[in-house]
């Protein structure tokens, strides 16, 4: 079973509301869910939609044909009835909509008759449980844990009202749900705080603020200062500031505010103060579109930051890498006092999918800091020349005697300023040595797929999902395809690339970008040439079915 | 001693005033009896940036015009640790106009002390943002065409809880001023007049010390009208001394867990603890 329902209307109109009830609901019921979002930067009006697709076995991407369309305006129907299946259906509002091949239902006069017109999605709500034979009372728990307890009343008799209204079609029957529904920067987030991270300043920018909403909601529980700064210039500084004083501190931005970003981020490579920033990209240049989703910031990332520093990039994949990603950050960035750099995009941030919980026991909060034995010298160098580039890190105020001076000058290892030829290069000989350490913290791309391909895919990032889907679709259909799918990006891992990129006959890049930014990374790093690209940049994802048929065309 | 506020080679100009801010901080803190790897000296670039590098505490010398940001990040990070932002003019009310303005509306409790030459030192002599109206710069060859930033009155405009002017030309009275705006609970504005002897033919030494004048000893710091007056004085005398100072809650203190926990950074962390916010995604 394989079904997906599309809710959609204007914004405000309470896709929102219908959408959480029903993922939730469904997933109680055992089933693998994925919710795609897709809608415009307003608050009132336009038109969005979002997709519910649910089976019994995992599925990680969105799917073009849809079940169901629950529309909550005309223009929904209009929009989307090309993609319906031959035996999909259409409900709408009576009020809404009079054409006869619809379902219409009395949701608007069942709210009135409620005295609360702003329950009738959760009217339409209740004829989808019935409709797919989900249970009355885990819907209704689900409405209590949704909306909480004071409008759940209303709302549970407006699920009563709707459920009569559909006849039942499909029998879900209810299986063990072992599952967690959550969203990439959800995920980002819980990594964060698991990994100790305990002060996070921002300014909002779509789709970054959910981080920054996230941890506000869990600040006083854990005792995290998050803090809304004046700018994004201001949130990269205040976090270094507050890990030079020894918090684990956590800012991110979209494209634009990363751009704001980068003179600080420059200020971490000579101060060698550890930091994670996360870019969640959309689509650009400039302000480009806030709420679609792109991949274009790659080599935007990877070269962030005026002068040469060592700095990480990952790149996170599903909501279940960018929780254990996150958290290892702060571990590398703490091991080598660099800053490591998280992409994410739109996609990922905003998609609900259904994974296995954490294991938070598999968290390890490794500091990496000088003990005051460690201190040796008289005065202490917060740039002691060593082996690996790495110099005993000291908190202030924590040894008496010792102090700490950090400076975004050329200085000498105690940090003072200091411009002689002989220093300068040793000091940059001195960061520069950490990427020798940081290369064998790179982990290899994650391999799917058939061993030794025909067709190899190289993509990164989200686009896991849809390639996952179209690499299994075809190889169940006796294709050969195998997929590499980069996470650690920078410094660039070439070893699995060069030994399938030899095998393969054919290498497709698929990416979200209008050039091909991983592709050049590879031309750049290995011998191997890609021979395909599949590149979408309208600002939507790409789907498995999506790549089935671009790949036909190619192959 | 490893570890006392000495001084490493200013390379500061003969007879600039930064060495009498640099000598009155050192002073400052020792008769408070902060010890050097208990305060926190965080700058910004210019002249005045660099005087982590000449006073033996603990320094962040970052980036121009950002150095209040890590301030905060500092002192929200480790209550324990006294936080001291230094910072030209350009730095604190050009570069980093924005930073100041919120950090204002923030009252952390640090104190900040802008080296106010009236000009860019560092980069050789442009206008700054107190550069007065018409002063011929090495930028501003007709003069400057408009209006400076009057430090004080926008710091008391933007609800800060201490706002002070000083003078490096005179140490004992800016020990004074020093020490009460480090003692001072909250943002604590101290705008410091500090002749730039190569770049600011205009306001020297002995022009500095016949425009000003020493607020009374019966001034009331604690009148807002008034003290919003003195911040306008210019043209017949400029004011020295606590302008304003009123008590205020501080930005840490109105976090719960860092008003009567312990400092952020001692606080032991174990992923554990955040098994239980999974609760809300099943
Ligand atoms: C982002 C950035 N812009 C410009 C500069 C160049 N710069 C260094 S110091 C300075 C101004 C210095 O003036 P002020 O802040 O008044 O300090 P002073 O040198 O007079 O103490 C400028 C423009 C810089 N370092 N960084
Ligand atoms: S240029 Fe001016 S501010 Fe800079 S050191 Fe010389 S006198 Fe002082």
């Amino acid at each position: 079973m394989d079904y997906t329902i599309l809710v959609g209307g204007a914004a405000g109109q309470g896709i929102d509301t219908v959408i959480h009830l029903l993922e939730r609901t469904i997933k109680r019921h055992g089933y693998y869910v994925f919710t795609y979002k897709n809608f415009m930067s307003m608050v009132r009006g336009g038109h969005n939609f979002m997709q519910v697709r649910f089976s019994d076995k995992p599925v990680t991407s969105y799917v073009s044909k849809i079940d169901m369309i629950f529309a909550l305006n005309e223009e929904t129907i209009a929009l989307h009835r090309e993609r319906l299946k031959d035996d999909g259906v259409i409900i709408i509002d009576n009020e809404v909509a009079k054409a006869e091949e619809y379902n219409h239902l009395p949701l608007t006069q069942i709210a009135k008759e409620l005295n609360n017109e702003k329950v009738y999605p959760t009217v339409g709500f209740g004829a989808l449980v019935n409709y797919f034979g989900l249970s009355l009372d885990i819907a209704k728990e689900v409405i209590y844990d949704v909306l909480g307890d004071k409008i759940s009343d209303v709302n549970k008799q407006a699920l009563e009202k709707g459920y009569d209204m559909l006849e039942r079609k499909y029998n879900l029957e209810k299986k063990d749900d072992n599952h967690i529904l959550i969203n990439g920067n959800q995920a980002l987030a819980l990594g964060a705080i698991a990994a100790g991270c305990r002060y996070y300043c921002g300014y909002p920018m779509t789709p970054s603020s959910s981080v920054m909403t996230y941890m506000s909601a869990k600040a006083n529980e854990m005792g995290i200062v998050v803090d809304q700064i004046e700018d994004e210039v201001g949130a990269l500084n205040m976090a270094l500031g507050a890990s030079y004083a020894g918090v684990r501190a956590l800012t991110g931005s979209s494209g634009g505010g990363f751009a704001l970003m980068t003179e600080a981020l420059s200020l971490a490579g000579i101060t060698e103060i550890p930091i994670v920033v996360f870019n969640a990209q959309r689509p650009g240049p400039a302000t480009g579109m806030a709420t679609r989703t792109e991949q274009s910031d790659l080599r935007f990332v990877i070269h962030a930051g005026h002068g040469e520093f060592p700095k990480m990039v990952i790149a996170l994949r599903t909501p279940y890498d960018a929780f254990y990603q996150t958290a290892r950050a702060f571990n590398i960035a703490e091991k080598y006092q660099i800053p490591v750099l998280l992409m994410t995009e739109e996609y990922l941030t905003d998609y609900n999918m259904t994974i296995d919980p954490f294991d938070f026991s598999k968290i390890k909060i490794e500091r990496y800091l000088a003990k005051e034995s460690d201190i040796i010298d008289e005065r202490y160098k917060r740039y002691k020349f060593t082996e690996s580039g790495i110099s005993p890190r000291l908190i202030p105020g924590k040894v008496k005697g010792k102090v700490v001076l950090v400076d975004s000058h050329e200085h000498n290892e105690y940090g003072n300023i200091e411009e002689s030829t002989d220093n300068r290069i040793k000091m940059m000989d001195k960061r520069m040595k950490k990427l020798e350490g940081l290369k064998d913290e790179i982990q290899e791309p994650w391999f799917i797929g058939k061993e030794n391909p025909e067709n190899l895919i190289v993509c990164w990032g989200a686009t896991y999902g849809a390639v996952k889907e179209a690499v299994d679709i075809l190889n169940t259909e006796g294709g050969s395809i195998g997929a590499l799918i980069y996470g650690d990006i920078w410094p660039f891992p070439t070893k699995r690339i060069n030994e399938m990129g030899k095998k393969a006959k054919r290498i497709i890049d698929i990416e979200q970008n209008a050039t091909g930014q991983l592709e050049s990374l590879i031309n750049e790093f290995t011998d191997i040439k890609c021979t395909d690209r599949i590149l979408k940049y309208d600002g939507r994802p790409i789907n498995g079915d999506e790549i089935i048929q671009k790949l036909n065309l190619s192959i | 001693m490893s570890c006392e506020y000495k001084v490493y080679d200013p390379s500061w100009c003969p007879g600039c005033g930064n060495y009498m801010i640099k000598t009155t901080l050192k002073q400052a803190l020792e008769e408070l009896d902060i010890p050097p790897h208990k305060a926190v000296i965080v700058s910004g670039i210019g002249q005045a940036g660099k005087i982590p590098h000449y006073i033996g505490a603990n320094g962040f010398n970052g980036l121009h015009g950002r150095a209040l940001p890590p301030a905060i990040g500092i002192k929200l990070s480790n209550k324990n640790l006294t936080v001291i932002a230094e910072s030209g003019d350009g730095d604190t009310y050009g570069e980093g106009g924005n930073h100041f303005i919120h950090t204002i509306r923030r009252n952390v409790n640090i104190a900040h002390f802008v080296h106010d030459n009236q000009i860019y030192g560092l980069t050789k002599g442009q206008g700054s943002p107190t550069t007065a109206k018409g002063q011929k710069t090495t930028l501003q060859f007709d003069g400057v065409r408009f209006e400076p930033v009057k430090p004080v009155a926008l710091s008391l405009t933007m609800g800060a809880g201490f706002v002070a002017r000083g003078f490096s030309g005179d140490i004992p009275h800016l020990v004074k001023l020093m020490k009460e705006a480090i003692t001072y609970k909250g943002y604590a504005h101290l705008d410091i007049f500090q002749p730039c002897v190569v770049w600011n033919k205009v306001n020297t030494f002995g022009w500095y010390k016949k425009h000003t004048y020493y607020l009374p000893d019966d001034y009331d710091y604690t009148n807002y009208e008034e003290a919003y007056k003195k911040a306008l004085e210019w043209e017949n005398g400029i004011p020295l001394g606590i302008l304003y100072k009123v008590e205020k809650e501080t930005y840490e203190d109105t976090f719960e867990f860092i008003k009567n926990g312990l400092p952020l950074v001692d606080v032991k962390l174990d992923p554990m603890d955040t098994e239980k916010l999974m609760k809300g995604f099943y």
